[in-house]
């Protein structure tokens, strides 16, 4: 017995009430995207689940992509039967038997959401339980550690039959809380922050600032190289490359050493939010985290933070460095992360930058000169470039391999 | 010309070549120098890398490009012992490895660590058994070839592997240098740790290879110097090689979907035709045995005899393994299958590539009809 579908259990939808056609939407989604290879999937949605219907492509692979959509709880290859207690007999012998090896054991978890069908959850266990012991020699049951689990779940519609549950990766589908704009440095903690925003449901789309000759070509390339593994999740994200040279230039040349860094920064998050504005998206995202480095204390977010009052979300603000290190290995982007090239944080750092500055020491350097003309600038020349996950993308080379 | 000889070597595809000449002269650039040139030559690497990982199914950070199967073979096997000394210092191998397995590993036995070398069947094959017999408590490391380079014999990779769960601390290794397209092998089921490839062998250029570690798998470094490939391999890169080694590879997977029925057909064809020539002794065994390689004997003939006698009518066979047939000594191989040393010693390997046909089968089996009864005739 082959399953023919997968059956996918929401995560915390199912408690959005109103919101529910939305979320199951997005998640529709994210999952169409997510398995654009495979060109025969149906998917099929109802209130509660939704359900993968293979049509012959191969579900291990399927399942192996199922793993990384937000908004799963759990998932399980399935079969899908006719309500009919001599179909689910027969079905449930031939299932049970390709999966049993010697000397196994097993259980039945019966679930009956529609109560009219004609056995109840008990009336299940014994007639099913009773015809695999029957036909199986051998088989023993065993409710607390089974080796074989099989799930019977009687709907309206239909019964689905599974032997196994396999954790969703949680979290809302991407979209569904809305748009914000990822501040994306090329280190190790901003594409982390953005995995966990896209975990709760936001749709992302990055920021880099890029000053040439100071920073090169590389590493703009590795930003791209991040993008695309975050792309991996929702198939494509939209990076926006701002010219930053000339902003950083003046800095060096308007305010002193040591506020240098503090000022890039609101600079920084003032075309951030300008961007944003355009896109219309609702929130900032960065890889922040409390006292990490100078810009990371409590006063460097209360100076910097004054520019704008669009939320920003610091999903990392709590965690370690040791935490985030081992997130980004999860999510495949240290190695990216790790490449030694300069970036629009490690260039022009001030020997000594402030870790306390002040508000209003910041405003005054700032007052003597007027940022908002390059500030416009840089955000009409910005760059914009969708980066498709690493299968779409059409490489320049590829006639060479 | 008829060249019968593809476990010794294989002859690079055009596009292959194509590919080298262009990345060698367009894109020649040091991987690691900061430049645009650089960084076109680091993506072409790491697009290398990530072609091998997909066709091998595992993750590009598991790739570690070598210049070949004799240096894998070192890394894996030298530089795992030289990690664990301090664990153990057992070693298990089979006692039909290829020359750079077996010296490597002959080399630490000199060193202080002690080896089992495990005995094969008739047919050349490991039984697995032995394998699970011969882990002590210090055993740190096990190597056991995928397809043996001389016979062809498949060896139960999947089943040592499943065995070795039970021993996560031992590393497994494997040389699929001879079976990497034509035997199927999955890394990740079967729980290797350690695996070496060959690009000459499948018709990518001599001197790349690649190594497979597995994440979470660590060795010592062989080579001192500028830690490239992730501080596994020193030394600048062979960009070219690697792309040329990532499309030879991709070329063999998609030739081998439909390949290897055709190559089963002429192995069994000259199977065929070989047991009709009196004093034939196949050894390749029908079962468990890679689709590319029959290897005989002709009783009473020198194989070297045999060989340029072949030649001249322009059929291209060899001895036993290229790499050791210049010492005129007898298959190891066939000696541990239990083959008396007088027919080890004129013992001949066919061996395949997915472009040879069932016309050239059909022809080297009359040529070598006619050698051997001619030959025959001057020696009686």
């Amino acid at each position: 017995m082959k399953y023919d579908r997968i059956l996918i259990r929401y995560g915390e939808i199912s408690t959005k009430g109103r919101n529910r056609n939305k979320f199951i939407d997005k998640l529709r989604k994210s999952i169409r995207i997510a398995l654009s290879p495979f060109p025969n999937i149906k998917v099929e949605s109802s209130r509660d689940r939704m359900y993968v219907l293979l049509n012959g492509e191969n579900g291990v692979e399927i399942m192996e992509k199922l793993k990384n959509i937000f908004g799963i709880q759990s998932f399980s290859p399935a079969i899908k039967l006719e309500r009919d207690v001599e179909k689910l007999k027969q079905a449930s012998l031939e299932l049970v038997r390709t999966l049993y090896k010697e000397g196994q054991t097993f259980k039945i978890t019966p679930k009956r959401s529609d109560k009219t069908f004609e056995l109840n959850t008990d009336g299940i266990n014994h007639t099913i339980g009773g015809h695999l012991l029957q036909n199986i020699p051998g088989l023993k049951v065993d409710v607390r550690k089974p080796d074989i689990n099989l799930r019977i779940e009687v709907r309206k519609e239909a019964i689905y039959l599974s032997c196994e549950t396999i954790q969703g990766a949680g979290g809302l589908p991407i979209g569904s809380s809305g748009k914000a704009m990822l501040m994306l440095s090329g280190g190790i903690d901003s594409p982390v922050a953005g995995y966990l925003a896209m975990k709760r449901g936001l749709e992302i789309e990055a920021v880099h600032f890029f000053s040439p000759p100071f920073t090169s070509e590389r590493s703009k390339e590795k930003v791209i190289d991040l993008s695309k593994k975050l792309a991996e999740i929702y198939g494509s994200i939209t990076l926006h490359i701002v010219p930053f040279t000339d902003i950083q230039q003046a800095i060096r040349e308007q305010i002193p050493e040591n506020y240098s860094m503090t000022t890039t920064r609101r600079m920084m998050l003032r075309i951030a939010d300008k961007i944003r504005e355009k896109q219309e998206g609702l929130a900032i995202v960065t890889g922040e985290s409390l006292g990490q480095v100078a810009s990371q204390t409590l006063e460097s977010m209360y100076a910097i933070n004054e520019v704008t009052n669009t939320p920003i979300l610091r999903p990392l603000i709590t965690m370690d460095k040791t935490e985030i290190i081992k997130l980004a290995q999860e999510i495949d982007t240290l190695e990216i992360s790790n490449r030694p090239f300069e970036d629009c944080c490690t260039i022009f750092v001030p020997s000594s930058p402030k870790t306390k500055p002040k508000r209003e020491k910041v405003q005054h350097y700032e007052s003597y000169f007027d940022f908002e003309p390059m500030i416009q600038e840089a955000v009409q020349e910005v760059e914009t470039i969708v980066v498709k996950r690493e299968d779409e993308q059409h490489s320049e080379f590829q006639s060479l391999f | 010309m008829i060249y019968f000889d593809n476990s010794a070597t294989t002859k690079p595809y055009k596009e292959v070549l194509d590919s080298f000449l262009t990345v060698s002269s367009e894109y020649f650039g040091n991987p690691s120098s900061l430049h645009s040139m650089g960084g076109q030559a680091e993506k072409l690497l790491s697009q290398a890398r990530e072609q091998v990982a997909k066709l091998l199914a595992v993750k590009p950070t598991e790739i570690y490009f070598t210049s070949g199967g004799t240096e894998s073979n070192n890394i894996a096997i030298k530089g795992a012992a030289l990690l664990n000394r301090n664990k153990g210092r057992h070693l298990i191998t089979s006692s039909v490895e290829h020359a750079s397995v077996r010296a490597a590993i002959e080399q630490l036995e000199h060193e202080g660590f002690e080896i089992t070398y495990l005995p094969v069947d008739e047919n050349g094959r490991v039984r697995v058994d032995d394998v699970e017999k011969a882990i002590r408590k210090d055993t740190i490391f096990i190597s056991v070839m995928q397809v043996n380079n001389e016979v062809g014999t498949v060896q139960p990779i999947k089943e040592i592997g499943e065995m070795l769960k039970k021993h996560p601390k031992i590393l497994f290794h494997v040389d699929t240098v001879q079976g990497i397209g034509k035997v199927p092998l999955s890394l990740p089921e079967s729980n290797v740790d350690l695996c070496s490839l060959s690009a000459h062998k499948f018709h990518g250029l001599k001197g790349t290879g690649v190594l497979f570690i597995r994440e979470g798998a660590r060795l010592t470094p062989l080579f001192s110097g500028g830690n490239q490939e992730r501080k596994m391999r020193s030394g600048t890169e062979n960009v070219a090689g690697a792309v040329a080694l990532a499309k030879a590879l991709r070329m063999t997977m998609v030739k081998s979907e439909t390949g290897i029925e055709r190559m089963k057909k002429i192995q069994s064809m000259l199977r065929t035709g070989l047991s009709e020539i009196e004093g034939v002794m196949i050894h390749t065994p029908i079962e468990n045995s890679a689709p590319h390689i029959i290897n005989f004997s002709l009783s009473g003939m020198k194989s070297e005899v045999f060989i340029h006698a072949l030649e001249q009518q322009e059929v291209f066979v060899s001895t036993t393994s290229a790499c050791s047939s210049k010492k005129k000594s007898a298959s190891k191989t066939l000696l541990a299958m239990g083959v008396p040393e007088s027919l080890a010693e004129s013992a001949i390997r066919l061996s395949l590539s997915f472009d040879n046909t069932e016309e050239e089968a059909k022809k080297a089996i009359l040529v070598m009809k006619k050698t051997a009864n001619q030959l025959r005739k001057v020696m009686d």
